[in-house]
């Protein structure tokens, strides 16, 4: 098991004759990931990796199936394709794009709620079921299958701890990247619940970084509805106030969101947290009695 | 990005927000006399400047006449306010305030929607009052693209002012901020204080907007607005080329791929002992050029001792950095030590690229990096 995403995962790319959405095509073709379709409007007909484009999400989903979607489309048009990929029937969207305005996210997220579909993202790597699937751009390579869920607010420093475990001989059942806007569709609670319904997953690390409430959240529904350990890390602990540190969501505005608040949050939830990103291996290999 | 008060009044007036008038800005003490002139009558000299405290840092000053508007506004021209140079000031009418009161709006991320925040305490720091008497500020969320109707203005604003008639006013501020805030794509919308006068008039006396930094693209007027002078030049050549890069104090300067994994190196830096000269971001795309300028900003920082590459490749293409950063130490002909961990996507032949090069330090995981680093930026101390 695994979760979000499987072998029997069809996903359909939107803008596929992009740059990075050609690039990213084939490196989760390579994986094993099942693309059966790509939407770039105006190139319906063609085809790129042989995989088959249309002009429409509508019309990709008739044709193959597809059930997940993954968006790598510019912003001015990221979050109209998100409705576009849930108006015709796919379940899980899943959008790569950085930079969508806030503005353009507020609206569509209760219409994306009312239909039932999962949103991941904006502004993240995507997702990976080690051996099955991957959807997004994680580098496939450093994964490996096992019983550790991980999910995070941010893409590279999530490759560094999945490498970490990897090297320590502990695989992942399903790897997340949320995003680091301030408004995104699936949230660390939203992932804690699926993991611990997760047969496969025994233990989950959580990366949270400064700015928002999000990781507060989630220390306290650890706190009352999760059987399975936690290990977490915060990221930003240096970071000057008031100052955007990267990503969108990413700031301590006045005085709130700072990695030591969220430290004491998870604690005070009887979460381990890492110091340092390579106590984390040694800290999930406690939690599952290894 | 954060526009000064006198820009964000501007865009109050514009959407029908009142704010005192005849209030302009001025970059001289002798371009501050002739407006108070003009106004004629005592007035008040403000530090246009990106930081909170400006009142207790000394930036904001009353000043009776011409003459003393002049005095002040030299004096206030020479402060830094946290940092910051003060090269504007705004002269404005003083006004007899019977009331101060607080509206703001701010992004809820929890809710997914922006919410509307009033007191009948203002004037003070918002986030006090939030803390100690949390009663005492009201609260709305409302849906921008629906817009805030005019009947939940009218409740909000009744919590605040029990007094109909001035309430009436209040409220129609509140509608106007609330349209303001969904049109410029703003992230934070604030007026503290929002004054009564004696005469019952609402007035806007400060001005406060944060825009979103991914919406900018649909404003090119306000885009305009950005003030050269808040960031340093190596922050605005960072931009340019698609760099996150914001300056610190310490002397090891960093170079990561990704937000998070480069705060997790400032941070790791720091636990080892030692102190990060910047944050910066090379982002998710291979270019060579983008290293290229890493090095070049980070080197004309005369605190940086030492140079840290933590490159996790993923979109991002080891050999490519590789190459940026064998390009960038030729172009700059840097002499300090530079530390390199590559791991990921096209790992050896970046490194085969590096073996020719000399005075690089390689390592192989983010601790060791990071330790060897701190070591030779205090070798270097």
């Amino acid at each position: 098991m695994s979760i979000l995403i499987d072998e029997k995962t069809k996903v359909v790319v939107q803008g596929i004759t992009g740059r990075d959405g050609s690039f990213h095509t084939k490196a989760m073709k390579d994986y094993g990931t099942n693309v059966v379709a790509g939407v770039t409007p105006g190139k319906g007909g063609q085809s790129i990796h042989d995989i088959p484009i249309y002009d429409l999400v509508s019309e990709a989903v008739e044709a193959t199936g597809a059930n997940t979607a993954v968006i790598y489309v510019p912003p001015p048009f990221a979050a109209d394709a998100v409705l576009e990929a849930a108006h015709a029937g796919v379940k899980l969207v899943v959008a790569i794009t950085e930079g969508i305005p806030v503005m353009d996210m507020i609206p569509i997220m209760p219409e994306l709620k009312e239909m039932g579909v999962r949103l991941l993202g904006p502004n993240c790597p995507g997702l990976i079921s080690p051996g099955k699937s991957k959807v997004g751009i994680l580098p496939g390579e450093i994964h490996k299958p096992g019983p550790v869920g991980v999910v995070s607010r941010s893409g590279t420093l999530t490759y560094e701890m999945v490498y970490q475990l990897t090297r320590n001989g502990i695989g992942q059942s399903t790897c997340i990247g949320i995003g680091g806007d301030p408004i995104i569709g699936t949230r660390f609670i939203d992932t804690l619940e699926l993991y611990e319904k997760d047969p496969e997953t025994k233990a989950v690390v959580m990366i949270g970084e400064i700015g928002g409430n999000a990781e507060e959240e989630a220390a306290r529904f650890v706190q009352e509805k999760m059987t399975k350990p936690v290990v977490g890390f915060i990221a930003g602990r240096t970071a000057p106030p008031g100052k955007r540190m990267g990503h969108a969501g990413a700031i301590i505005s006045g005085g709130k969101g700072t990695a030591d608040e969220k430290t004491a949050a998870l604690e005070a939830a009887g979460i381990k947290v890492a110091r340092i990103p390579s106590e984390v291996g040694g800290l999930i290999k406690e939690a599952l009695g290894l | 990005m954060n526009i000064h008060e006198y820009q964000a009044k501007q865009v109050f007036l514009k959407h029908g927000i009142p704010v005192p008038p005849g209030g302009e800005v001025a970059g001289t003490a002798a371009e501050a006399e002739a407006i108070a002139a003009k106004i004629g009558g005592p007035v008040v000299v403000k530090a246009q400047v990106h930081s909170g405290g400006r009142g207790k840092a000394g930036g904001v000053k009353l000043a009776k006449t011409a003459a003393e508007a002049k005095e002040k506004a030299e004096a206030i021209l020479q402060l830094h306010i946290q940092g910051l140079p003060v090269r504007k000031v705004l002269v404005a009418p003083a006004l007899d305030i019977a009331h101060e009161y607080y509206l703001g709006i701010v992004l809820d991320r929890q809710m997914g929607l922006p919410a509307i925040m009033i007191s009948r305490e203002g004037g003070v720091e918002i986030e006090e009052v939030a803390r100690t008497k949390p009663e005492a500020l009201h609260k709305l969320h409302f849906d921008p693209a629906r817009g805030l109707r005019p009947y939940e203005a009218r409740q909000l604003a009744a919590k605040a002012e029990p007094d109909g008639k001035v309430a009436g006013k209040i409220a129609r501020v509140i509608e106007k901020l609330a349209k303001t805030y969904a049109s410029v794509d703003a992230s934070l919308a604030e007026i503290n204080p929002l004054i009564q006068t004696p005469d019952g008039d609402i007035l806007a006396l400060d001005a406060k907007i944060n825009l979103d930094d991914n919406a900018l693209y649909r404003h090119p007027d306000l885009e305009a607005m950005r003030d050269p002078d808040t960031e340093t030049d190596s922050e605005r050549v960072a931009r340019d080329m698609g760099l996150t890069f914001i300056k610190l104090d310490g002397s090891i300067g960093c170079v990561v791929n990704g937000a998070g994994l480069a705060m997790a190196t400032m941070d790791l830096v720091k636990h080892f002992g030692g102190d990060p000269a910047n944050f910066l971001d090379i982002g998710g795309s291979s270019n060579p050029d983008k290293v290229v300028t890493a090095i070049r900003i980070i080197t004309e920082d005369p605190n940086v001792k030492a140079i840290l590459f933590n490159i996790f490749g993923g979109i991002t293409r080891c050999d490519d950095v590789a190459r940026g950063l064998v390009e960038g130490v030729k172009q700059t002909g840097v002499k300090l030590p530079i530390v390199i961990r590559l791991v990921g996507t096209n790992e050896k032949e970046g490194r085969e690229i590096l073996a020719s090069a000399s005075g690089l330090h390689p390592a192989e995981t983010m601790d060791d990096a990071v330790k060897k680093v701190v070591e030779l930026a205090g070798a270097g101390a």
